[in-house]
């Protein structure tokens, strides 16, 4: 296994840019996604890695040996894109054997990978089965354990779980995760699926427009979004991102509602802010709290089921819609008045003209 | 708007039963959601109610009155589907106003600007009128195709998995304006999905279909809290509900292979064998919890935390709200919400409660 280190690795096609000078490194041993929507340069990002596409400028090393222009086969790694297909005429124990059988392993060498993977996956008993034969989860660890019999410096993934149906999709995504936590292989994870990321990542890289937006673990980028585009496109629903004016210590929202800074932020948005007070306010969902008392009140637009709670969707103002996680009893009719508060230690702010988050000042170094 | 009502309705396409004698009332006004998976019928229902399918037993009822005789154009229904059909080379106005303008129809002009006007406002398109739909995003073409239902005011909205081709996040902010749009408007509306949170957030009730039969008619609460089948009880909520082998022993309800066992509820006359279904959010993890595990997996998600957790040879997934300070290999202990436990029969069917 090795660290990953790319540097001012960069990606033109023509004179537009897949990816702007990009620097990364990614550790031994760590399970890295690559977050994004589609065209956002990630899975650009990670073929540069596996050298399917050669860069336009910078350097990748593994570990010391740089790999920048070595041919895929040469920098041994395994690519791994959708799980499903098995040889339908071959065996499991075939089937996972097949890879390393191609690298020309010894025969106890192959079996004693081949059983040790499918003692993690649980599917010893299965191994003399064809594919055929299998369950339909059965048959996913099996592609799965074939996709991960070898042990080469670097996983590459990308999307791997696309294609499956929702019932396998989380339970591979567990396998997978439980497997890395086995294995300790660094790995690098492709997705445009920001649930997928949270779940599974170490870190997680958003890209968006060819740039990386924020590299940090899940729960930084969920409660710690670097930008409005991170803190919209992490979270389902993203973050509440709603501009206001800030003036002597209170936030002014359209629709009449007004908020009470906390304290800690109070002179971080004297200071960053331009003379007008704009700036853009975010909370997470779970933030807010319904109360009589709130001092937030907005009209009640939709409430929704979402199993084990409520999501109230709110109109501050004219298009300006709040949603609220809430409890799954909670349900008004569309018009009512609903008053809520933000959680003082849960808000955000944002510059509306940068998008960037602002730091709090007693955090500065 | 109209009540609609399928009266043990089969459909066969050569020896495939697609529905198999379906009866359903879709209420005036009501948000009716089809759940199932690919395959289930649910579009072959649409159909039929549009008239575009014509069903071999069983009748379709519009307000009292049997439409089996009616052609689809009679039967003045309204399609969304999946892919946006709409007219290239057309505006966005052009497009919302066509099915007014129909030989059909013929309706003057300055009503077609009323209503093309007011379609617009709702859907939030208001800025794209002169546009050629061409130019237009996914989200914004599925706004025009729902507008251009929406001018008619017809009997019931058919949609067919209108939201399916949207990105998660366009996904997310039209399943709420539609659902705002069709309380306000009141209109009857029969929504097809695989998409069990579209079901569940979006509906006032749901049927659960598969295989061309309908397994529970409810509203989302029930469907939720009551499942009637383990299949159901698996296609609603995520993660998904914990459903495990378990059998009556001295007393005693005793999870297979693992150390969770709890006495028998009250009053409840249980087969032997069954299954016990135990939502995520209904596993609680503290100091005080009566079962012993080892955590083996967590997934965090910001908003909660999946943890996964061994006790015994089984795994329970327990969902914890926020962030959850467990590390792998942790041993925690954690307690089961007595009063939601759902029991099955060994057949899938909810065990009397």
């Amino acid at each position: 296994m090795a660290t990953i280190h790319l540097n001012q690795v960069e990606k033109k096609f023509g004179d537009q840019f897949a990816v702007k000078p990009l620097d990364m490194t990614i550790h031994d041993g760590e399970f890295i996604v690559l977050l994004g929507p589609s065209g956002c340069g990630k899975t650009t990002t990670l073929r540069m890695i596996s050298g399917l596409e050669a860069v336009t400028s910078g350097q990748i090393l593994f570990g010391e040996r740089d790999v920048t222009w070595l041919h895929p086969s040469e920098r041994d790694i395994a690519f791994v894109f959708q799980f499903f297909a098995l040889y339908s005429h071959l065996t499991a124990r075939e089937n996972i054997a097949f890879p390393l059988q191609a690298q020309g392993e010894s025969r106890d060498m192959v079996k004693k990978r081949v059983n040790e993977v499918a003692k993690m996956l649980n599917i010893e008993h299965v191994l003399n089965s064809r594919p055929g034969s299998l369950s339909g989860g059965d048959q996913q660890r099996v592609a799965l354990a074939r996709a991960l019999v070898r042990r080469p410096a670097a996983f590459l993934m990308d999307e791997p779980l696309g294609a499956l149906d929702a019932e396998f999709r989380d339970t591979m995504r567990a396998e997978i995760k439980r497997l890395h936590i086995d294995q300790h292989a660094t790995t690098v994870y492709v997705t445009h699926d920001q649930i997928e990321a949270m779940a599974m990542g170490d870190r997680i890289v958003v890209m968006s427009n060819a740039v990386v937006q924020q590299a940090a673990t899940p729960t930084d980028v969920y409660h710690n979004p670097a930008n409005i585009f991170v803190a919209r496109f992490i979270g389902s629903p993203g973050m509440n991102l709603i501009p206001a004016r800030y003036q002597g210590g209170v936030l002014y929202f359209d629709g009449g509602s007004v908020y009470t800074v906390p304290d800690d932020w109070k002179s971080t948005l004297a200071a960053d802010l331009g003379s007008d007070g704009r700036v853009i306010v975010g909370f997470r969902p779970e933030a807010a709290q319904v109360s009589s008392e709130g001092q937030l009140v907005a009209k009640t637009y939709a409430n929704d089921l979402h199993g084990g709670y409520t999501m109230l969707h709110l109109e501050l103002d004219k298009d300006q819609i709040v949603h609220i996680r809430t409890n799954r009893e909670t349900s008004y009719n569309i018009g009512d008045l609903v008053h809520f508060d933000v959680n003082p230690t849960m808000v955000r702010f944002f510059h509306p003209e940068t998008e960037m988050a602002l730091t709090k000042r007693d955090n500065r170094s | 708007m109209s009540n609609i009502r399928l009266e043990k309705v089969t459909k066969r396409f050569k020896d495939i039963t697609a529905l198999n004698d379906i009866s359903l009332s879709i209420k005036d006004g009501e948000f009716f959601v089809l759940l199932g998976p690919t395959g289930a019928g649910k579009t072959t229902t649409l159909r039929v109610i549009a008239g575009l399918e014509r069903q071999d037993a069983g009748s379709v009822i519009f307000d009292d009155t049997p439409v089996d005789k009616l052609m689809p154009a009679e039967r003045d229904t309204a399609f969304v589907f999946q892919q946006y059909s709409l007219y290239p080379n057309m505006s966005v106005y052009d497009n919302l106003a066509f099915p007014l303008r129909s030989p059909m129809r013929q309706t003057p002009e300055p009503e077609i600007r009323t209503r093309v006007t007011e379609a617009a406002e709702k859907l939030r398109i208001t800025h794209l009128l002169q546009r050629k739909t061409a130019k237009l995003s996914g989200g914004e073409m599925q706004r025009v195709s729902i507008g251009r239902a929406i001018v008619r005011k017809p009997r019931i909205f058919l949609m067919d998995e209108p939201l399916s081709n949207l990105d998660a996040k366009l996904r997310e902010s039209l399943r709420v304006e539609l659902k705002h749009l069709q309380k306000t408007q009141n209109s009857t509306t029969l929504f097809v999905t695989h998409d069990q949170i579209e079901a569940l957030t979006m509906a006032d009730r749901i049927a659960v279909l598969d295989d061309g039969e309908i397994l529970q008619v409810g509203t989302p609460h029930d469907i939720y809290d009551r499942p009637a089948t383990t299949v159901v009880a698996q296609l609603v909520g995520t993660p998904r509900i914990n459903l495990l082998d378990a059998h009556i022993e001295d007393g005693a309800l005793r999870v297979k292979n693992s150390t969770v066992q709890m006495p028998l509820p009250n009053g409840n006359t249980m087969p032997e064998t069954l299954l016990l279904g135990i939502r995520p959010e209904d596993i609680r993890l503290g100091q005080g919890g009566e079962f012993a595990g080892k955590v083996i997996l967590t997934e965090p998600l910001g908003v909660e935390t999946i943890v996964h957790i061994r006790a015994g040879e089984q795994i329970f997934l327990s969902s914890v709200p926020g962030t959850a300070p467990y590390g792998v290999d942790t041993d925690i202990h954690f307690d089961v919400a007595r009063d939601r436990l759902h029991f099955f029969r060994p057949d899938g069917v909810r065990a009397l409660s």
